[in-house]
């Protein structure tokens, strides 16, 4: 686990009544989705009810944290504080192997690395006392 | 064919001809392309009973209306993008048909390149319930289309060589067009060797940061016929959404446009086949590409080859985004207006050197924030 960082300068999720859960279970470094008990869809990111039949009878669904990038970008332009200092980053979307697809950016490799169908897992990271972050790392 | 179809015409058009302008503010494009359009059609102010604009404060219409002196009682500010004003025509169309309004005035304006908006790269601030999910992690706009653009390599193996007969062949529409922002000569050479802004999108695949705006004004068709143009009338429109965040995009090469685009044929009874000339939104080189699939021009992967040889350039076998486009032309962050302004005069036989000779019937295409929304609207000098 790493510390909580000081000079983090990127945007820091607004955790809500609906996501609170989801970033709960971040804390403890597990990746939760949303289960629905009508129709078995799973869904990310976490809602009031399932998108896709509109049960309301949602559980939560510990995923393994194993993965396939579906597709990225090497970020070569962006002014924002705290992306402008790190490019090229990778931001990616990655199939969980239990079904949904998460957004994360890949780190701790090469970004020229990076390839579609690659294998990558999860790793969290503090970025403020409350958050921890999801982001995915080569396998 | 549906009871909308050629019931409405554009009678009126007017695009704010500089790029670059620091001495004028959004809202007076606005006012001055309005002023504009009306007077080409023979119309006046108090002609207007509804009223369309979208990216204007944070009611639209309202804002809008109080600063033109105008009393509509039809108001729309459906906001999807830059495909906005293309939906715009097409709800004026059926408000039109179904008397909800008589006289509609569409209008946008917008000085991203004075105010030096980074449009694509800019990165997004957390707003929404849903940027949780997303913006700690750097999107930016031109990122989620080369999302899209990698896998659009991954699995049918199109690269920039093959996407850069897009820009290279908007840019020879460009040299024709007085107005537009680049008219340098452009090769494949430069496309490809330009700098990587998003991998795999380069800096020549991605559209220009322009000032600009316009105005559209259309009737109904019987009354299009008294007015001072030669009526262009609307056979069908469609339009679709799909996401938002890039995690919810079920097929990141199935866009908007496959939907709305399938409503816009079936209203106006017509297939890609009939389409003369096509304007459609060319955020990047990629829209493009997923846009000509979607609409059915070519099929799912086919799009690489559709435009290769120069097919889209002036004299080609496709006339694609003959006023230079986003990539070329102007594009002051929502340019689907201009599609719907271009694809007119194109039709009024008004073009010049850009004329394709005896188009009749023309598609206008726009796409909206992040491949997330689609408006298709298919125009003609026949009402049928
Ligand atoms: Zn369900």
């Amino acid at each position: 686990m790493t510390t909580p960082s000081t000079g983090y300068r990127k945007p820091i999720p607004y955790v809500d009544e609906v996501s609170k859960t989801y970033w709960k279970g971040a804390q403890r470094g597990e990746l939760l989705v949303q289960q629905c008990k009508g129709c078995g869809q799973r869904q990310f990111y976490p809602r009031p009810l399932c998108a896709k039949c509109w049960s309301t009878d949602l559980e939560w669904l510990r995923c393994s944290g194993q993965g396939t990038v579906h597709s990225f970008t090497l970020t070569y332009q962006n002014g924002q504080p705290g992306f402008r200092e790190e490019l090229p980053y990778v931001f990616a979307l990655i199939d969980l192997d239990e079904g949904p697809r998460v957004t994360a950016n890949i780190v701790g490799g090469k970004p020229e690395q990076v390839k579609i169908g690659m294998r990558v897992s999860a790793a969290f990271d503090w970025i403020s006392p409350e958050i921890r972050l999801l982001r995915f790392r080569p396998v | 064919m549906a009871a909308i179809s050629g019931k409405s015409a554009i009678v009126g058009v007017n695009e704010y001809p500089k790029r670059r302008d620091p001495t004028v503010t959004a809202l007076q494009i606005h006012a001055l392309c309005a002023k504009a359009a009306l007077e080409e059609a023979g119309l006046t102010k108090d002609d207007v009973d509804g009223y369309f604009t979208s990216g204007v404060g944070g009611m639209p219409t309202v804002a809008m209306c109080e600063f033109l002196g105008l009393r509509p009682t039809y108001v729309d500010s459906t906001s999807i993008g830059g495909s906005s004003f293309v939906s715009h025509v097409g709800h004026a169309a059926g408000a039109i048909a179904s008397g909800l309004c008589n006289v509609a005035l569409i209008t946008y304006g917008s000085t991203s390149w004075s105010q030096l908006t980074a449009i694509g790269t800019g990165g997004r601030a957390q707003g929404d319930y849903w940027d949780q999910f997303e913006v700690p992690y750097g999107p930016t706009t031109v990122g989620s289309y080369a999302l899209a653009a990698q896998r659009y390599e991954h699995e049918f193996g199109g690269t920039v060589e093959k996407r850069a007969e897009v820009s290279v062949a908007t840019r020879k529409w460009a040299q024709l067009n007085p107005d537009a922002m680049f008219r340098e000569p452009l090769t494949i050479e430069d496309v490809v060797k330009s700098r990587v802004i998003s991998s795999p999108l380069r800096f020549f695949e991605c559209c220009v940061i322009s000032d600009g705006g316009g105005a559209v004004v259309m009737t109904s068709a019987e009354r299009a016929r008294d007015l001072k143009q030669k009526p262009v009338y609307i056979l069908g429109v469609g339009e679709a959404v799909s996401h938002t965040s890039m995690n919810q995009m079920a097929d990141l090469l199935t866009i908007p446009a496959k939907v709305s685009g399938e409503k816009a044929f079936r209203l106006a009874g017509l297939k890609p086949a009939d389409i003369q000339v096509a304007e459609i939104y060319d955020s990047y080189t990629i829209t493009v590409l997923l846009s000509l699939e979607g609409l059915g021009f070519c099929k799912r992967g086919e799009a690489a080859d559709f435009v290769k040889g120069q097919r889209t350039a002036p004299g080609g076998a496709f006339p694609l985004n003959t006023d230079g486009g986003g990539l070329s032309s102007n594009h002051p962050g929502m340019r689907g207006i201009f599609t719907v302004i271009e694809a007119t005069r194109q039709l009024r036989g008004q073009r010049g050197k850009a004329q394709v000779k005896d188009a009749k019937v023309a598609l206008c295409h726009g796409t909206g924030g992040s491949l997330s929304s689609g408006a298709t609207a298919i125009l003609s000098i026949e009402s049928r």
